[in-house]
């Protein structure tokens, strides 16, 4: 399956916007991990803003990153939003609240406790009724988002917007379901080469295993096996130079996919 | 699209296991509500619970992944022939080629809610032998089934609250036409927990009596559970007549609030445009809509307003939630399998608790099942967070 990319989205720690990264991860600047900042959109309405909590401010801001540099109207871009787990928090105090007498799930905690929160706000705030999805695959969720991505570019001849995020969650959720660091990761995706793309990218699915493709700096290494939007980086770091590469990333079962990264 | 077989489909719900159940009581206008008694649940409404006693231990090579969700979904999986048709396409296709895409809302989450209760007095954690990925996570489900079913394909979890379970009819049509995988088990399993329950609660949309959608006196949801799955592979020059087929899908988005829909219906009538423009139909070639319809005053009206500006208000309607209860994230995949037991036993489903309609709605909605000849239908999911899908299902001649 081929698709071309027109921008990149990129937030975590120490990686403030693909802009600022591209240097880190194509090794031209040290990688020093740091603070990820998650301002509320201001493109949402002051009630939905307050209501807001981190998923949703790291997936809107990750996918706002690539947005913001394409020409594209954000209203007309369908979505593909995906995550091991969502909100986390939100899921923990639900939880601990009907483990209590009083049994109190405020209304705001669960709506924003559905998968497909960031999705509802996002197309909200862009006033976007463009088709979207939301999808969760443990450790493969990236992979799972990229291949329903790109089917989605492919045979609907339209652009799409991936955006993968995972974050920690609270203890003691976090001591059965550890997840590294906070990061988002945004691809946009045109079925065929435009103007503003700037590589190509061939994805095939391949049922044996092989090696995954690493990250140099032990930091971001531990990002990419410890947080599932983790797997990637090396796609975004193949993103980053005119260099011809193929990659490898883990998928279900044993098996892999790879992703043929050219400039066009 | 280029149109897909259901060559296998089936359902469990309250109103019973397997298509045969499903068809009596939808004939009879039987529903499968009942005054809520599930585990420690104080609240005054109704629920459409399968029976616990029919929720058995998973068989002990799968046993990691036991929890409320899977055993449904395990349930479901053993009815109507379905391990049959999956163990042939196996060998047909590959065990690599066959994809599977199911839809959930909670997944597992009750494990998590009873954990809860039992945690570290000192550390606050969870109860040891507590598996998160095998019995929580949203993706639980799918790598119960992938288990079960010994399949290997492209895998993925849509999650996209009551619109999930027919999304996942999108997700397959687009693997499929990619060349990603060649056939695809697709459905979706949703169980009743309290996050659900007392959410509903806390929005003030749970009816304290049984639900009773395009009524007048309508008053919210009554919350059900169940599982459906269908196999899908692209469709044959000769097929026998009766064969059901995906003709058409669509999504939309509403844009427009969290939990309630755009009082015009915008997002769903884009939805069902486009599924339309998919299946390559015109809205007088549908001739039955099952509709979303979960019974609370907004929904229903939206809807209305919706298919009657696309349709007019000669098409006949229903919604099969009066008999089964909302589903959520399983509300997809049994309402399409509803539609499909329509197409292929040439009948329409009435609307069990409906009494009176709602004089202000127009659709022409049908209250009692009737022996009708459906050629071509569609069904309506949309979901929290504007997440619209429709589907359009028909039938070989």
């Amino acid at each position: 399956m081929q698709v071309f990319v027109e921008s990149v989205g990129l937030l975590g720690p120490g990686l403030a916007g693909w802009l600022a990264s591209r240097p880190v991860l194509a090794g031209e600047a040290p990688y020093v991990p740091g603070q990820v900042l998650l301002p509320p959109t201001d493109a949402l309405p002051a009630v939905e803003r307050r209501r807001t909590g981190l998923p949703v401010r790291l997936a809107l801001n990750t996918g706002l990153d690539a947005l913001g540099r394409s020409v594209r109207p954000p209203d007309t871009v369908a979505t593909v939003f995906t995550s091991s787990g969502a909100d986390g928090l939100v899921n923990h105090q639900i939880c601990e609240s009907l483990a209590g007498a009083e049994r109190d799930v405020s209304p705001t905690r669960f709506h924003n406790s559905v998968h497909n929160a960031p999705a509802g706000y996002w197309s909200i705030a862009l006033r976007s009724p463009a088709p979207s999805t939301s999808l969760s695959c443990f450790d493969w969720s990236f992979v799972a988002g990229l291949l329903e991505a790109c089917a989605y570019c492919i045979t609907e001849a339209q652009p799409v917007l991936l955006i993968s995020y995972d974050l920690p969650y609270p203890e003691p959720l976090h001591a059965v379901r550890p997840i590294t660091g906070t990061l988002g990761a945004a691809l946009l995706l045109a079925p065929e080469a435009t103007s503003d793309s700037f590589a190509c990218i061939d994805i095939q699915t391949e049922p044996s295993a092989r090696a995954p493709t690493r990250m140099d700096d032990p930091a971001l290494e531990a990002l990419r096996i410890g947080n599932p939007t983790g797997r990637a980086l090396p796609v975004l770091r193949a993103l980053t130079g005119p260099a011809t590469g193929t990659l490898v990333v883990d998928y279900l079962n044993g098996g892999s996919v790879t992703v043929a990264v050219s400039p066009c | 699209m280029k149109p897909l077989t259901l060559s296998a489909f089936t359902l469990t719900t309250s109103l019973g296991v397997g298509l045969r159940a499903h068809l009596e009581a939808l004939r009879a206008g039987r529903s499968g509500l009942a005054p809520c008694a599930f585990e420690s649940v104080r609240l005054d409404t109704w629920v459409g619970q399968v029976p616990d006693e029919q929720l058995v231990p998973l068989p002990a090579k799968l046993a990691a992944f036991d929890c409320r969700n899977n055993r449904l979904a395990q349930l479901a999986l053993v009815q109507d022939g379905f391990l049959e048709t999956v163990a042939a396409a196996r060998n047909r296709y590959g065990v690599d080629r066959i994809g599977l895409f199911l839809g959930t809302s909670t997944s597992g989450l009750l494990n998590t809610e009873l954990a809860y209760r039992h945690r570290d007095a000192r550390s606050g954690a969870l109860p040891a032998g507590f598996d998160y990925a095998a019995t929580h996570s949203g993706f639980s489900l799918a790598r119960f089934v992938q288990a079960q079913l010994e399949l290997k394909g492209p895998a993925a979890v849509v999650s996209t609250a009551c619109s999930s379970s027919a999304k996942v009819f999108a997700s397959a049509a687009r693997m499929i036409t990619s060349g990603l995988c060649d056939a695809a088990v697709i459905g979706g399993a949703d169980s009743l927990c309290l996050t659900t329950l007392y959410g509903f609660a806390s929005l003030g949309l749970l009816s304290s009596a049984p639900c009773r959608p395009f009524d007048g006196e309508r008053a919210g949801i009554s919350i059900g559970e169940g599982a459906g799955f269908a196999f899908l592979e692209p469709a044959r020059a000769q097929e026998p007549a009766g064969t059901v087929r995906l003709l058409g899908v669509g999504e939309s988005s509403d844009a427009h609030h969290m939990s309630t829909p755009h009082p015009e219906g915008a997002g769903a009538r884009a939805a069902m445009q486009r599924a339309l423009c998919s299946a390559g139909l015109a809205a007088q070639d549908i001739d039955y809509v099952n509709l979303h319809g979960t019974a609370t005053r907004s929904n229903d009206a939206a809807e209305d307003q919706a298919v009657s500006d696309l349709f007019g208000t000669g098409i006949w309607c229903s919604s099969t939630k009066g008999a089964t209860g909302h589903l959520l994230g399983a509300s997809g995949i049994a309402e399409a399998v509803i539609c499909a037991l329509a197409l292929r036993e040439q009948f329409i489903p009435g609307s069990a608790n409906t009494r009176r309609l709602d004089p202000g709605l127009r659709v022409r909605y049908l209250l009692d099942s009737a022996a009708q000849a459906p050629q071509r239908v569609m069904s309506n999911s949309f979901g929290f967070g504007g997440s619209n899908c429709s589907l359009v299902l028909g039938r070989v001649h």
